[in-house]
């Protein structure tokens, strides 16, 4: 699927640049780093956005074209910020044909961000999932560890007022 | 070299051991289709069309990446080939915006041309379009990914000899297309605006901004004076839009033509050439003089101007502070000429004709209005220009020759040779070795700077006076040397780049040849050849600083090279952009 670009402003610290650069550092002339640096990049900040990249282009000597290239081709890798509320509807056989579908349709128009983003604030962030093994229970979706089960879509307003 | 004997369609060739199929097909005189594969810089295997049958083999393989060896039996044109080649065009016409009418390559696109030899049905397949975009956010270059076929030409082109890399593969599998880091506009990014990622497309999906309907409209209008000057390489291009082979000098068909449109004025910019020289030699030898800024770095080309600036920004004070032969007609035209003919500067509409897409961002630059407004209004590509002589159903071919209005109809061969690779390197020295000198160059001829290298350099000793120099194309190799020289590898005094490889005659406005035209035709020093020998059989005077109509100018206006004068109106200044 097409990667969502983040609105969410980059709260990136000076320690976690530090860090990064470190990884730079530490790559510097292994050929084919790309992945590991994006990799511990992630690990440092949680996410992708141009900030890093261009910290990883500039370092690395690499377009950052060919580094957000990488970045977006693999699912590992997320151009978003988890929220603090983090949803994710799982889209597995089971839940999808009892439902998840329109559970995920209205929560994204609850919160006003599709699957795949963040809330502008940080605070939300939507994701439509594969099977997560739960599927006695569908359809599920987790809000950071907590899971739902055996819901309608009349189910989420009540759900997401838990987190307001 | 080492030979292996391969059989292709049941004949025998010998052909080199390190080729591919696809070279060694050319022995056979056959074209095997392709729409990605570019030598050296795109050898990818990714559009499909070159699939062949090699004996032994599983499947068909792409020949553009698949490597002869002795006795190799390969087959070309096979009906399962054909068919497996049709289905492949008719699959990528299947995420094709299909609007060839009006589409800007139509009958340039090598995807139509293709498709037309295969006989394929263009709605064979239905269904879900990748979504695209067109991207006209930059003064010079427009991005239609609607057309796109993700062969990565533009790509390689970009990254490869540009060194600069602002498109890319982005997203995968059915979302996969070519865009900017994070979707960022092109005008946002350090696009040069070189416009090599066009003349490497294969199809409709790049192209420059189209300024022809400005011109049209300023000679439509009777309160203006539009005048117009064309650069070194564009007379030897412009020939091939018209079924000329490469290497055509069409200067005079070229005059006949403009003329025809209704300029005013139609000039050469051979004539600004002389005068860039004039200011640039003279601020190289005060700036080695008086312990200037050194090296310094030649200003003509505006790809490279924005290259140093987002790239090398702590190297702008290297940049010679001329104006580029475009800007520098513009300023004169519409301060000297104006004030001469009784002309309001605000009445001209001053165009050029350039081989360059970066020259649209050029006009519009701060520094670039010597009469208070731009120096230059429109910058038209030599596409552009043949766009212009069709749509006013002018028959370029039987045309007769005419010449240049004056007084800048004249220009020497120093300011022939701008268009090619070292050819302002060239230009500069001849001026130069006789103002240091003082006496008579008799060699103008400066050969260590000529041909198609990647870096080239030479040491002249002029009187007492030793001066280093280097020259190079394609911004990847200005690249290259500008790290060697801060690093320290390499000492220079002089360096000329051109922001194109191999100079203004290759340049990202010149017009389009197929993939296998720029495979294996040496279209840089074909083209170049034309101002070479301009320079040699054609042109009176080989030295800027001989020219007749620019010691004219310098009696009349501007006193003498670097005069004060001479800064307000054919000097400017530079940013540092930074990335």
């Amino acid at each position: 699927m097409k990667k969502k670009l983040t609105t969410v402003m980059f709260r990136g610290t000076r320690d976690q640049e530090e860090q990064l650069r470190a990884v730079i550092e530490e790559y510097r002339g292994v050929p084919g780093a790309m992945m590991p640096i994006l990799q511990k990049a992630q690990e440092i900040y949680g996410y992708l956005p141009v900030e890093v990249l261009r910290i990883v282009a500039e370092g690395t000597d690499t377009p950052l074209e060919e580094v957000y290239g990488v970045a977006s081709f693999y699912s590992q890798f997320s151009l978003n910020p988890k929220g603090s509320v983090a949803i994710a509807v799982c889209l597995g056989t089971a839940c999808y044909v009892k439902g998840s579908g329109d559970i995920l349709d209205r929560i994204s128009e609850k919160i006003g961000i599709g699957p795949g983003a963040t809330s502008p604030d940080g605070k939300y962030s939507l994701e439509a999932t594969r099977c997560i093994g739960a599927c006695g229970l569908a359809p599920v979706l987790t809000v950071n560890d907590t899971v739902y089960g055996r819901l309608t879509k009349d189910d989420v307003d009540g759900i997401l007022e838990q987190y307001q | 070299m080492d030979m292996v004997n391969v059989t292709i369609n049941g004949r025998e060739y010998s052909v080199p051991a390190n080729s591919t199929v696809l070279e060694a097909a050319r022995y056979a005189n056959i074209d095997i289709p392709t729409l990605c594969y570019l030598k050296d810089i795109n050898e990818i295997g990714a559009c499909r069309l070159c699939l062949v049958e090699v004996e032994g083999a599983r499947g068909l393989v792409t020949a553009c990446v698949y490597p002869v060896n002795e006795g190799m039996k390969i087959r070309t044109n096979t009906p399962a080939i054909t068919e497996t080649r049709k289905m492949n065009l008719q699959l990528l016409l299947s995420n094709h915006d299909k609007k060839c009418l009006s589409c800007v390559r139509s009958t340039t696109c090598e995807l139509q041309k293709l498709c037309n030899e295969y006989g394929v049905d263009e709605n064979y397949f239905g269904g879900a379009k990748t979504e695209s975009t067109i991207d006209d956010s930059s003064v010079a270059i427009i991005r239609d990914n609607s057309k796109c076929v993700l062969c990565r030409r533009c790509v390689a082109a970009c990254n490869k000899n540009q060194g600069v890399g602002v498109i890319g593969a982005n997203d995968r599998g059915f979302d996969t297309h070519i865009g900017s880091a994070y979707e960022i506009k092109l005008a946002d990014t350090t696009c040069i605006n070189c416009g090599q990622c066009i003349v490497a497309c294969p199809v409709g999906a790049l192209y420059e901004r189209d300024d022809t309907d400005k011109v049209f409209a300023a000679i439509a209008d009777p309160t203006k004076h539009v005048a117009i000057c064309t650069a070194p390489s564009v007379r030897a291009t412009l020939g091939e839009c018209f079924g000329y082979e490469p290497g055509t000098d069409v200067e005079g068909k070229m005059v006949s033509a403009l003329k025809a449109l209704g300029f005013d004025g139609v000039y050469d910019m051979n004539v600004s050439a002389d005068l860039t020289i004039m200011e640039e030699a003279t601020e190289f030898l005060d700036r080695v003089k008086n312990g200037g800024k050194l090296p310094m770095i030649t200003s003509c080309s505006p790809g490279w101007i924005k290259f140093c600036e987002h790239y090398f920004p702590e190297m702008t004070e290297n940049l010679s502070t001329c104006k580029s032969p475009q800007q520098m007609f513009g300023a004169l035209y519409k301060t000297y000429y104006c004030e001469k003919n009784g002309l309001d500067p605000k009445d001209v509409v001053f165009v050029s004709a350039i081989p360059c897409t970066a020259k649209k961002f050029e006009v519009q630059r701060d520094g670039q209005s010597a009469a208070g407004v731009p120096d230059v209004d429109v910058a038209i590509t030599t596409r552009e220009v043949a766009r212009m002589i069709e749509k006013a159903g002018i028959d370029f071919r039987a045309l007769p020759d005419s010449v240049y209005d004056q007084p800048f109809g004249f220009g020497s061969g120093a300011g022939a040779i701008f268009g090619a690779t070292g050819g302002v390197m060239e230009a500069a020295l001849r001026t130069a070795a006789e103002v240091i000198t003082g006496e008579k160059l008799e060699k103008v001829d400066f050969d260590d700077v000529r041909g198609t290298d990647a870096i080239k350099r030479a040491t002249y000793t002029l009187g007492d006076t030793t001066i280093r120099v280097a020259v190079t194309s394609g911004t990847a190799n200005a690249k290259e040397l500008l790290r060697r020289v801060q690093s320290g590898e390499e000492q220079v005094d002089f360096i000329e780049v051109m922001a194109c490889p191999g100079g203004c005659v290759n340049g990202g406005g010149q017009p389009y040849q197929p993939a296998v035209v720029r495979n294996n035709v040496d279209l840089k020093s074909k083209r170049a050849a034309v101002l070479y020998h301009a320079d040699k059989e054609l042109l009176d005077i080989r030295k800027s600083h001989e020219n007749s109509a620019v010691k004219a100018l310098y009696d009349e206006y501007f006193g003498e090279p670097g005069s004060h004068k001479a800064h307000e109106v054919l000097h400017t200044h530079y940013v540092k952009r930074g990335m």
